[in-house]
């Protein structure tokens, strides 16, 4: 897993949990891999980045270093800026380890640098609720025909 | 001043023609006038602003064969050389019978100024002949080339390589079973360039280092990579991912991709081999070692095991395209994580190894999730594509899925079996006002039984029809 998927990452689907967000890292194996580098990419992916919790998932991993706290648009420019955020956005990645949710401690394990985020059947506060607003949206908007 | 092209296209998914032309043309705000354009004839006659259009153009189209800038057209042989030798003296700089549309007619003749570029001696040429529908030796192909000299083409003939190539290609209708004498339609021109069917062996599953049992076939990938308009730096996501057949395409266009999937097993490659005689998977079956394969590692972010039904993603997280073949529950289950137990809960000590059950998940349900989780996660004026499988007596159009912050601008059907079909959606985001569904637990439950009910003589209706198209 990648710190870029890990910023968009949530557990609010736990029962109790409202934001669920950002998960903490527990890494066990973290591995670097190189991968093309493309600028317009990075610049284009900033601003949906939650700087604040980048930087703090990528410090907690030890990959810091010479990252900027903070993000400025003038940086954009700069090509070395860039490439570290290229590097730790996209080439650092958590192979296994796991993710906590802020709120409820749960724990979801990561291997092979794949995050499993499957509840269990009793933690899912969504059950009954989504199957029944589901029912209402396909009344409301979107009749189905009989289907396979 | 606009050219005139011929676009030749494979004669396969004839419902798909016109939905990818369109989006490929939108997606390279290029304007097209169509002069001639069938349904099920391979090709289509149109004119564009220039030459680079025609190449941006079938540097994306996988339905494309090839495009040729078109000198003459006729219906008959002695009317296409006729026309050619017109052409040859028409220094009006305008195509004669100009305002065509609709019907095929046979006096396209082109303006002498297109064919000054053959009589440079410096340049090396061939002309190929093609014809559809009827086979030619090689000799009957270079006597029908002899037919030409009259063209002032004055450099060498070089079959590998050339400079230039001239298509010459006769047209004996699509009905194989019914061949005419003479041809329908003749063409002549100058070769441009070739379409993207190279690019479905390139991707080919048979080559492909980790596929499951539903992995989508190449050419139909590419496709929906043109339908969702994905171009270099896009962000995209396949919620219901598999064995990552779309993120090929995707990424090979440029897309950086994201997927999620219920299944464990799938992601890891821990399921049972799909290819015949493997016995069991090699160790580095992965999505991400497809990537690697086809060196487009850099533009794989993850995949992730989740639930699609629930919520995951951060709310503000906006996708430029959302491609996905979701389960029909005929070869995949459809399946979300659930119990049907009431209060239910799950001792401390098997919580690390447990593997939760998972209940049906109604198509019905699985759309109106998809298509709400679209209507929040595209930007605007993006889009989703995905499958639809349907009965094809009972489909009407107004019965497609829908949402109001979603339109559809396509729906082209590929035919399964006699019975069913599936069709490729597309829809394009046109609000981000999301309508807030009440949240009321008893709704509607009285009628989601009944759906349910029909869905399930449905389904075994399916399974009948297969068992039976089968057994052919």
């Amino acid at each position: 897993m990648k710190l870029i998927t890990h910023n968009m990452l949530t557990s609010k689907c736990l029962k109790g949990v409202v934001t669920g967000y950002p998960l903490a890292i527990s890494a066990t194996n973290i591995k670097v891999t190189e991968v093309d580098f493309n600028p317009d990419f990075i610049v284009r992916i900033i601003p949906k980045i939650d700087w604040e919790v980048f930087w703090k998932a990528a410090d907690s991993i030890g990959h810091s270093d010479g990252l900027p706290q903070t993000v400025e648009s003038k940086l954009h420019d700069n090509n070395d800026f860039l490439k570290k955020v290229h590097r730790v956005l996209l080439e650092v990645e958590i192979d296994e380890g796991h993710l906590t949710c802020p709120e409820s401690g749960r724990q979801f394990p990561i291997t092979k640098g794949i995050p499993n985020m499957l509840l269990t059947e009793a933690e899912n506060k969504f059950a009954m609720l989504l199957k029944s607003a589901n029912d209402l949206y396909h009344e409301v908007f979107a009749p189905m025909p009989r289907q396979i | 001043m606009s050219r005139r092209y011929l676009l030749w296209f494979a004669q396969e998914y004839l419902d798909f023609r016109l939905a990818e032309m369109q989006s490929i043309l939108s997606m390279l705000k290029i304007e097209i006038k169509y002069v001639e354009k069938s349904y099920n004839k391979p090709y289509w006659i149109v004119e564009l602003p220039s030459e680079s259009c025609i190449k941006k153009i079938a540097s994306r189209s996988v339905l494309i064969k090839s495009c040729i800038e078109l000198w003459s057209s006729a219906n008959t042989e002695e009317r296409l050389h006729e026309n050619l030798k017109s052409a040859m003296k028409n220094d009006s700089g305008k195509w004669i019978v100009e305002s065509v549309t609709g019907e095929s007619n046979d006096n396209h003749i082109c303006h002498s100024s297109l064919l000054t570029v053959c009589s440079d001696p410096s340049k090396s040429f061939k002309i190929e002949v093609e014809t559809f529908c009827k086979h030619f030796s090689m000799k009957e192909k270079v006597e029908k080339i002899e037919l030409f000299s009259y063209l002032p083409l004055e450099g060498p003939v070089k079959l590998n390589n050339p400079d230039m190539k001239f298509s010459y290609i006769e047209f004996y209708g699509v009905d194989p079973n019914n061949v005419p004498k003479q041809p329908e339609q003749l063409f002549f021109g100058r070769w441009i360039v070739d379409g993207q069917r190279d690019l479905i062996q390139a991707l080919s599953l048979k080559k492909r280092n980790f596929i499951g049992n539903t992995s989508m076939d190449a050419q139909l990938s590419i496709l929906m990579a043109n339908q969702a308009q994905v171009t270099m730096g896009d962000i995209v996501l396949d919620p219901f991912v598999g064995s990552g057949s779309l993120l090929v395409a995707a990424a090979h266009f440029g897309g950086y991709v994201w997927g999620s999937d219920i299944d464990f097993m799938m992601l890891h490659a821990r399921t049972r081999p799909t290819r015949v005689g493997q016995k069991v998977r090699q160790k580095e079956e992965s999505i991400k070692a497809n990537m690697k394969q086809y060196g487009i590692e850099s533009h794989y972010l993850d995949v992730l095991v989740s639930d699609f039904s629930l919520p995951l993603w951060r709310n503000d997280l906006k996708f430029d395209a959302i491609i996905t073949d979701p389960p029909y529950g005929v070869r995949e289950p459809t399946e979300k994580i659930g119990i049907e137990k009431e209060n239910y809960t799950l001792a401390e000590d098997y919580l690390p190894n447990h593997v939760p059950s998972k209940v049906e998940y109604g198509l019905s349900h699985i759309y109106s999730d998809l298509l709400n989780f679209a209507a929040t996660h595209l930007h605007i004026g993006r889009r989703l594509v995905c499958w639809y499988p349907l009965v094809r007596s009972e489909f009407e159009a107004s019965q497609l899925p829908s949402h109001p912050c979603l339109r559809l601008l396509a729906s082209s059907e590929q035919v399964l079996s006699r019975l069913v079909s599936r069709r490729l959606l597309t829809f394009e985001k046109i609000s981000d006002a999301v309508p807030d569904v009440p949240l009321d637990p008893n709704a509607a439950h009285h009628n989601f039984r009944r759906a349910k009910k029909a869905e399930e003589i449905a389904i075994n209706n399916i399974r009948r029809a297969q068992k039976v198209s089968n057994l052919k």
